[in-house]
């Protein structure tokens, strides 16, 4: 199978468009003013973004409003957006326009997916229901069917930009199911639930409580169908992560330098101490390794490969990892100004800790890898 | 392996001299100042110190034994705690008749509070790098520059400042140790606002501050020495911190103005607890929330307690080795680097633990936000009171004897050594 190792000038191109418009649109003064409020985004810079630069719409094929590009570039905004702590609607919309790729009807996707791809409407997934489960197969909210269509019940936690967006795509099961069996994909209406903004960690990604309760939804797709695209869903997402994760350490990294290469202690550069050097260079190893990571399972998703499950969980787990050692040490070389609320390293750590844990822990990601992988 | 525990005849003796005289004279209706007083005159609050500074010229170990019959009494002690007992210690060693005249008296009685001002922005784990100025104008020291990560500076009276004389000798020969008057004009306090949403410290920002000649301590260019008398008690804080929040609970006018003093005083190091890991709380969390039963989630705990465990023994053999008078070996100087480690794989491990609600902070969090605040604030116990880093330094260089690093610092003229330009 032909994979993909470097990118080509095109991609280059454009990865270099998206940092430009991250620098330019999205300095850490800006995060620190948008991280404050409810909302989390900057409605202007969001329809710049998905209208000039068509970013809301990249992976979302030319016949449903998007841009026709692959998961490949999708990959590349989540990098230059993680590198900068984007604050925006973004990461919940790819999420919400994926599962409707994955799952939705041809109609459905006609009708929903032009509106996800312009930015004029915001979405999000609602999957999560405990914090500490991330499989699909322990869903408990329940969809019960009547003359009138779908009434959901339960509640979901966790829910990237849940208070703010339009269209929720829920996950819920038909009622005396269990396990694999039994799930489906809903959309609901942002309005019609009760929904509460969770204080989040990582205050640049807003996080929300969802209750139903009797609440309308209609079925997205095939009923049952999400035992076999919900997996599907998921790798995706964590492939997303992944990528997003590896722009943030590359950050830490060069953030890291710059430092090292200005501070003076005891009359030289904080950066001539071996001790200072052998941390950037293993943080070199470690953040190039898990953009390797990052980047194959990109590809993974872009070609459908076979082992993308694996290869999916084997991104996620390094590459988060890799990100919140990437903050710790960036930290670490800044010392005391590291630590304070001022220097920007805090962001990128909280995003880091955050990071690591969503959609699954690294012990969860690497125990699915090896169940998955293929000998 | 036994510690010595073993009760002198000495200690039984002072232990019922120190209870008959509380039997006479505790009164906790007395104010708090009023008591301290009584107690300061005794010799009873500071059992160690000189006789003719409020002390028996009790030996440490002696001193710590009359602290013990007080509490256990239930008596109230002198303001023995906190960044006040840095500056005793710094003026009883080296402090001029003045100083101690002036200044032991309301420390312990608690109406003065002092802070340290020696990190600065320029300088951290260099602080003889350190640039505040000293000028001398014929009447006054002027002070100009700024210092960092100064506790309880919003509310002190008086500070110990180190700040540089003399540019023309090496960098250690060019500092004086001064007690500067915190308010007045020149002297400008701001919060600092920490990633953990804490503001436990400040930024002091002098310009043209003022001190006398007589509150310079020792002599012009000694202050690097008078500085380590100050940083060698640094260390014995936290416990001294620890042990002034106890005997909170007791009733009458002396307990209630102790406990407005304590809640003063402990503010800023509310979150000093969550910063070392909370290690004790691993296992009651990983019962909570049934992740006990995920065998990855107990190696991970296992982990922490092994390295916990191992580094409170080898603590209790520092101060065993102490207590029979031995010389301190290299153990000694490795606690703060392990606690370091402990706080790091305690955090990961709580991560592990609470899972998605690793993303929760505040009321959301959990445990009301106590987890997330350990995930945001172990990153200092690897930066606060020297560096990772500088420990390696020091045990690879003093306790393992190995050959030093090259300094080209501290052969030359501190105004012809490189520096931060920008602050
Ligand atoms: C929570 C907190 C509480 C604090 N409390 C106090 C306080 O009460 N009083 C006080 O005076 N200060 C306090 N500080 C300041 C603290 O002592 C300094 O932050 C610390 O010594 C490091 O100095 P720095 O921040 O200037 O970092 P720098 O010295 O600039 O260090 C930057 C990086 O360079 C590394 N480095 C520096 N020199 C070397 C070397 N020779 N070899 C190898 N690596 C090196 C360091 O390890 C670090 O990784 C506190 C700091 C924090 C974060």
């Amino acid at each position: 199978m032909p994979m993909q190792f470097s990118f080509t000038d095109e991609q280059e191109a454009f990865r270099l468009s998206v940092r430009r418009f991250m620098e330019d649109k999205s300095p850490t003064t800006e995060v620190r003013k948008l991280m404050a409020t409810p909302e989390g985004y900057d409605p202007a810079v969001w329809r710049q973004m998905s209208q000039e630069l068509g970013l809301t719409g990249i992976h979302i094929p030319e016949r449903y409003g998007g841009q026709g590009f692959g998961f490949i570039e999708l990959c590349m905004v989540m990098e230059e957006m993680g590198r900068a702590v984007f604050c925006a609607p973004y990461f919940s919309n790819v999420l919400a326009a994926t599962a409707i790729l994955e799952a939705g009807t041809e109609s459905q996707k006609q009708a929903l997916l032009p509106a996800l791809a312009d930015g004029s409407r915001l979405a999000t997934l609602a999957t999560t229901e405990a914090p500490a489960n991330w499989s699909a197969e322990t869903t408990e909210t329940t969809a019960e069917q009547n003359d009138s269509g779908f009434r959901l019940n339960g509640s979901k936690t966790l829910v990237v930009d849940g208070h703010t967006a339009d269209l929720l795509i829920v996950l819920a099961r038909s009622p005396g199911t269990s396990g694999a069996y039994g799930l489906s994909l809903f959309t609901v209406a942002g309005d019609s639930v009760s929904r509460r903004l969770l204080n989040s960690l990582d205050e640049t990604r807003k996080l929300a409580q969802i209750e139903f309760d009797n609440t309308p939804a209609e079925l997205l797709g095939e009923l049952h169908g999400a035992g076999i695209t919900m997996p599907r869903i998921l790798d995706q997402a964590a492939v997303a992560l992944a990528s997003e994760s590896v722009g943030g350490a590359q950050k830490m990294l060069d953030s890291a330098l710059e430092y090292a290469q200005m501070r003076m202690q005891f009359g030289r550069p904080i950066g001539s101490f071996q001790a200072i050097k052998h941390k950037c260079a293993d943080l070199l190893l470690e953040v190039e390794l898990a953009k390797s990571t990052a980047y194959y399972a990109a590809a993974a998703v872009a070609e459908n490969a076979q082992d993308l499950p694996a290869v999916a969980s084997l991104a996620k787990a390094c590459s988060c990892d890799t990100y919140m050692k990437a903050a710790q040490e960036c930290l670490q070389i800044h010392g005391g100004i590291g630590f304070t609320w001022e220097n920007d390293t805090h962001l990128y750590f909280k995003r880091a800790k955050s990071s690591q844990v969503f959609l699954g822990d690294p012990n969860y990601h690497r125990d699915q890898l090896v169940l998955r992988w293929e000998a | 392996m036994s510690e010595s525990t073993s009760t002198t005849a000495r200690e039984t003796q002072i232990r019922a001299e120190v209870r008959a005289w509380l039997e006479d004279n505790w009164d906790p209706n007395l104010s708090l100042h009023e008591w301290r007083n009584r107690l300061i005159d005794s010799g009873w609050g500071c059992a160690s110190w000189p006789e003719q500074w409020y002390g028996k010229g009790l030996s440490v170990g002696l001193g710590a034994v009359v602290d013990d019959e007080i509490r256990q009494f239930g008596a109230v002690s002198v303001a023995k705690a906190g960044v006040r007992m840095l500056a005793a210690a710094t003026i009883l060693e080296h402090g001029s008749d003045l100083h101690k005249e002036k200044f032991l008296r309301p420390l312990l009685t608690g109406e003065d509070t002092w802070c340290q001002l020696f990190s600065e922005p320029g300088s951290g784990s260099d602080l003889a790098g350190l640039t505040t100025r000293a000028d001398f104008d014929g009447e006054h020291w002027v002070i100009n520059g700024q210092k960092v990560w100064t506790t309880s500076a919003h509310h002190a009276q008086y500070g110990m400042l180190l700040a540089r004389t003399n540019w023309d000798v090496p960098k250690h020969q060019g500092m004086t140790y001064f007690l500067i008057e915190m308010e007045q004009p020149g002297v400008e306090v701001r919060p600092l606002k920490q990633m953990n949403g804490h503001a436990s410290f400040n930024e002091i920002f002098f310009t043209d501050a003022k001190i006398a000649p007589e509150f310079m301590v020792s002599t012009e260019g000694n202050g690097w020495k008078v500085a380590m008398t100050t940083l060698a008690h640094e260390r014995r804080l936290a416990d001294g911190i620890r042990s002034w929040a106890r005997g909170e609970k007791g009733s009458g006018r002396v307990f209630d103005e102790l406990r407005a003093e304590i809640a003063t005083v402990m503010e800023p190091y509310k979150w000093y607890p969550q910063r070392a890991g909370r290690v004790d709380l691993l296992l009651e969390r990983a019962k909570a929330t049934g992740r006990i039963n995920d065998p990855v989630v107990r190696q991970a705990i296992a982990e922490v307690l092994i390295k916990a465990k191992a580094a409170e023994w080898t603590g209790r053999r520092v101060k065993a080795a102490h207590a029979l008078g031995r010389p301190p070996g290299p153990e000694g100087s490795l606690g703060k680097l392990a606690g370091s480690q402990v706080a790091r794989l305690a955090a990961h491990a709580h991560t592990l633990i609470a899972g998605g609600e690793a993303m929760l902070a505040g009321d959301d969090g959990a445990m009301n936000g106590l987890i997330s605040e350990i995930l945001v604030s172990v990153p200092a116990e690897s930066i606060a009171g020297g560096t990772d880093e500088i420990q390696r330094n020091i045990i690879s260089e003093r306790s393992l004897g190995m050959p030093k690093e090259a300094r080209t610092d501290i052969d030359r003229p501190f105004r012809d050594v490189p520096r931060n330009t920008v602050s």
